[in-house]
């Protein structure tokens, strides 16, 4: 980074401050909208076949068909949400399971965890994210959205929910995650983008801090 | 765990992404809408076809608003060419089409590797853009003009725009030489009003129109999809109904930003 920000002499903020403690991360702004962003078509996958794993360090797997899954406890969480594209979106209301409870469930099935996680979808996307960042009440597998069912092209049948990063860590079409000993980079992150994605230091790419 | 997607290689790590501060060196309409910044970029790292940039305007207050912009300049000019749609509602977009020759304009970049072509790439090249979704597909067929004829030989392209209006097409008088190029087809169609006498596509682009513009999913072709939500997710959904590899489709979701 430049140590000083070169100033665009006449360019103003078009909505005022408040004095309210911000909830736009900077480099972003607030949108109505809800942008779709994949890097290939959507796919479609019925939900006879869909099913979503937890795969731990061992290969030890536990694994719910879309029926098991819809039996899980569930949340409501209310979050806003940050696009790298510069996108946020405040107050997006979705319904889905905790990992917590995910884990929990999976533990009793006999599978564990691991310090880092690859979350793994239709189409072949991928994403990596700590043990610490899907844990502790911040990350969800949603289907629900805006009280309906969550839209193929938002990542339905089911997305990860991990607001607290950018949004490409909440992997769209999302099948399951598969615990690493070691950190593997996912799909962005092999193509440029930050290793972790926290919108309030800006890591957008390789290299911020 | 399969992975249908595949990034293009690229043997060279990105470099980290510093702030830049280029230098307007032209500045042009491009539409009613539209302006056009050629910028000379200090130790500009060079791009991909099809990558962006990140561009940054700090207030006097530090209040910072950033947009991405698709790069629509080949890999081979050394300058890098933005085209800008002002939005009326808009916060960066009504200050970058007011930029003159010699302003000054903070960027870093290249940015994104998975929606980029270059003619080793091979095709055949569909490419499909609406609205200012055409920049990137722009930045590709200026890398394919300037490759040697053998090259430009073992690839065909089409491209299919859609724009509002005739007035609405970017680039027009460089697309009208490039259809002029043997393997370069360029279709149009006009959604919101064609000109007189106009004889082709007036409608939002359909199954009948991508088979009609498209080669046959035995032909495998390369295919990249730009523009709104709506035209992106139609015509990717469609491609694959089609027959077209899903994984042989990319796409890039580009609306105006303010």
């Amino acid at each position: 980074m430049a140590d000083q920000p070169f100033i665009a002499r006449g360019f103003r903020r078009r909505s005022p401050a408040t004095g309210d403690a911000p909830r736009v991360p900077p480099g972003q702004y607030e949108t109505k909208d809800f942008p779709v962003l994949s890097a290939g078509p959507t796919p479609r996958t019925p939900l006879s076949t869909w099913d979503f794993t937890i795969r731990d360090t061992d290969g030890r797997a536990a694994r719910w068909s879309w029926d098991e899954f819809q039996k899980l406890p569930r949340d409501n969480p209310t979050v806003d949400i940050h696009c790298v594209t510069k996108w946020s979106k405040l107050g997006t209301r979705w319904e889905g399971v905790s990992v917590d409870t995910l884990l929990a469930a999976a533990a009793a099935q006999g599978a564990g965890t691991g310090p880092f996680a690859l979350a793994f979808c239709d189409g072949g996307y991928t994403t990596n994210l700590s043990l610490a960042d899907v844990t502790g009440g911040k990350a969800w597998v949603a289907f629900g959205y805006d009280g309906a069912a969550l839209p193929p092209e938002h990542g339905g049948p089911a997305r990860l929910l991990v607001p607290h990063l950018y949004f490409w860590k909440s992997a769209k079409w999302v099948r399951g995650l598969q615990f690493l000993l070691s950190d593997q980079p996912g799909f962005w992150e092999q193509l440029g983008y930050h290793d972790r994605g926290d919108p309030w230091r800006e890591q957008r790419y390789q290299g911020d801090p | 765990m399969s992975s249908v997607i595949k990034a293009i290689p690229d043997a060279v790590a990105p470099p980290r992404l510093e702030w830049r501060v280029a230098s307007v060196v032209d500045a042009r309409d491009e539409t009613p809408r539209a302006k056009t910044l050629v910028l000379d970029v200090p130790q500009w790292p060079g791009h991909r076809a099809g990558q962006h940039v990140d561009v940054r305007l700090v207030a006097e207050d530090g209040y910072q608003g950033q947009r991405s912009y698709s790069i629509a300049s080949p890999p081979e000019d050394e300058t890098v060419t933005l085209t800008v749609e002002r939005l009326a509602d808009g916060e960066v977009s009504p200050y970058l089409v007011e930029l003159r020759p010699g302003d000054g304009l903070e960027l870093r970049g290249p940015i994104g590797g998975h929606f980029v072509w270059n003619v080793a790439v091979g095709g055949p090249l569909l490419l499909v853009g609406g609205g200012s979704g055409v920049v990137p597909l722009m930045a590709m067929l200026r890398h394919y003009a300037r490759a040697d004829a053998a090259a430009r030989a073992a690839v065909p392209v089409r491209l299919l725009y859609s724009a509002r209006t005739a007035d609405d097409v970017f680039y027009r008088a460089e697309l009208a030489q490039l259809a002029d190029q043997p393997l370069v087809d360029v279709v149009f169609t006009f959604t919101r009003g064609a000109p007189p006498a106009w004889t082709g596509y007036r409608r939002r682009i359909d199954r009948a129109m991508v088979e009609a513009v498209s080669w046959s999913p035995a032909a495998a072709p390369r295919a990249y999809v730009c523009g709104p939500t709506s035209l992106v997710e139609s015509v990717a959904t469609l491609l694959v109904d089609l027959g077209h590899a899903a994984s042989l489709v990319r796409t890039e979701r580009f609306g105006p930003t303010g």
